[in-house]
């Protein structure tokens, strides 16, 4: 099939960037929307011009890398899919297709589609951990986890950080990722010894990074490939509320 | 501290929020005496007590102030949080009432000023104040007052827009406040939104009746 793209080109991170229509042609409904780029990437350098920057790692859906809103939505028009997870069998021959990349203050543009997402890993460094003396493994069962705690933690684990929530977000809000990283923790009992202090470190970061304020609009629930749910800002809520009725951080 | 944090600003907003909607709930009830022909003597009985409703209206005051205050501030953070936007957007969920808080609440609360100095301090239209003319039994004639305002398309258009711009303030806020205050989970939620736009509905019912069955006659007092 053929399609017209318009992907974002920006030189760096200070630059100017703009729209940049291409060509992508003969491409396979059995490609991924990468490998599309790839195909495209290729013409590109054949003929002596600059390929378009795109981040991607395992493309396996896992890692988190690929940040692209494709046609107005954070990884595209499927699902819970990441943009490597995504095949071209979703377009028809001759759609147009609009790539840009992640719009929020706390991700500047790095060149064309590549984002700085490292405010996430400081928002993370402020309190997404626990305090435990390294040493010898601890046996499996010593600390008795009930079923349903251990599934809410490993939903909210699925969180793999690639800032979907933010891009969906109209007020570039990171209550998404901060709340699955809570909950994931707050739910275990190791987690729970600092959940306090956590709750309100962790989302002062979120500020400091420059996210915006959640205002419940649940786009983030909508665009997330990994079906993180909103219910979880919920808890993050009354982590908080929580934290305050504590006398003691 | 509550005023500094995201959440804690959020949870100010949700709380005072839910007041509002609480004196809401209670003034479309009250106003519903005029129904039955009990308008007058409603407002007579709650203004025999002029020390309880002023320490109730500085009260509203405070709410009022911050409920707007912490709205604008968030706001105008948010706004700097994502200072450009995408060629091609699709919205998922948000919805036209979700995007626009700010100015559905700004212009209810222009219209509150306005209604204020229409009905409760009677500044706008001296002519039909209540305070001076009576009903047959001395009470103040409160409901002859909102009679004739109402007859006059511009003053009841300015109510029925107002209560259209409140009702999408409620229709995203109800639910959002319950969210905020984590009175909520995966199991509830929809029901939740579900109520949220159900209350609105109801509220914007109550209001807009008053204005237009006057306005178009069918209820003539």
């Amino acid at each position: 099939m053929n399609l017209t793209l318009y992907i974002w080109r920006q030189k760096g991170p200070d630059k100017k960037g703009g729209l940049q229509q291409f060509k992508a042609e003969n491409i396979s409904p059995e490609m991924s929307f990468l490998e599309m780029l790839d195909v495209v990437n290729e013409q590109l350098i054949k003929i002596g011009q600059e390929p378009i920057a795109f981040d991607h790692d395992c493309r396996e859906g896992i890692c988190g890398m690929c940040s692209q809103v494709i046609n107005g939505v954070p990884h595209g028009p499927q699902e819970r899919t990441t943009v490597c997870q995504l095949h071209m069998r979703h377009f028809k021959h001759g759609d147009s297709i609009y790539i840009e990349p992640w719009r929020a203050r706390a991700f500047p543009v790095i060149k064309d589609l590549i984002v700085d997402r490292s405010a996430l890993d400081r928002i993370i460094q402020a309190g997404g951990y626990i305090s435990v003396h390294t040493g010898g493994v601890p046996d499996a069962n010593a600390v008795l986890i009930s079923k349903k705690s251990a599934d809410t933690a490993m939903d909210a684990s699925e969180c793999i950080g690639c800032g979907a929530c933010v891009a969906a977000c109209p007020n570039g809000s990171a209550m998404l990722f901060t709340a699955a990283k809570i909950t994931h923790l707050a739910m275990l009992p190791q987690g729970k010894i600092e959940a306090a202090r956590r709750v309100c470190v962790m989302t002062e970061a979120m500020m400091r990074e420059g996210f915006g304020n959640c205002t419940n609009h649940y786009e983030c629930q909508a665009a997330c490939p990994k079906d993180i749910r909103v219910s979880f800002i919920a808890r993050l809520n009354r982590e908080f509320i929580k934290a305050q009725l504590k006398d003691t951080g | 501290m509550l005023i500094k944090n995201t959440v804690g600003k959020k949870i100010i907003m949700a709380i005072t929020g839910q007041m509002l909607v609480l004196f809401i709930v209670i003034h479309m009830i009250g106003n519903s005496a005029i129904y039955v022909g009990g308008l007058n003597a409603y407002a007579d009985r709650v203004h025999a007590l002029p020390l309880l409703v002023w320490i109730f209206r500085l009260v509203m005051l405070m709410i009022f102030s911050l409920h707007i205050m912490i709205g604008i501030e968030l706001y105008l953070e948010n706004r700097k949080a994502k200072p450009e936007g995408y060629a091609v957007k699709q919205d998922l969920r948000a919805t036209f009432a979700s995007k626009n808080m700010l100015w559905t609440g700004l212009l209810t609360g222009a219209f509150l000023v306005y209604h204020l100095l229409h009905f409760t301090f009677q500044v706008i239209n001296p002519e039909i104040a209540a305070l001076r003319i009576h009903d047959a039994a001395g009470r103040p004639d409160v409901s002859g007052m909102v009679l004739q305002s109402f007859q006059n398309p511009a003053v009841s258009s300015v109510y029925i827009f107002a209560v259209i711009m409140l009702s999408l303030h409620l229709s995203h806020g109800i639910q959002s406040s319950f969210q905020t205050l984590g009175i909520s989970n995966e199991r509830t939620l929809p029901g939740i939104i579900k109520t949220g736009s159900v209350a609105a509905l109801v509220l914007f019912l109550g209001y807009v009746s008053i204005p237009l069955l006057i306005f178009i006659g069918v209820m003539k007092g």
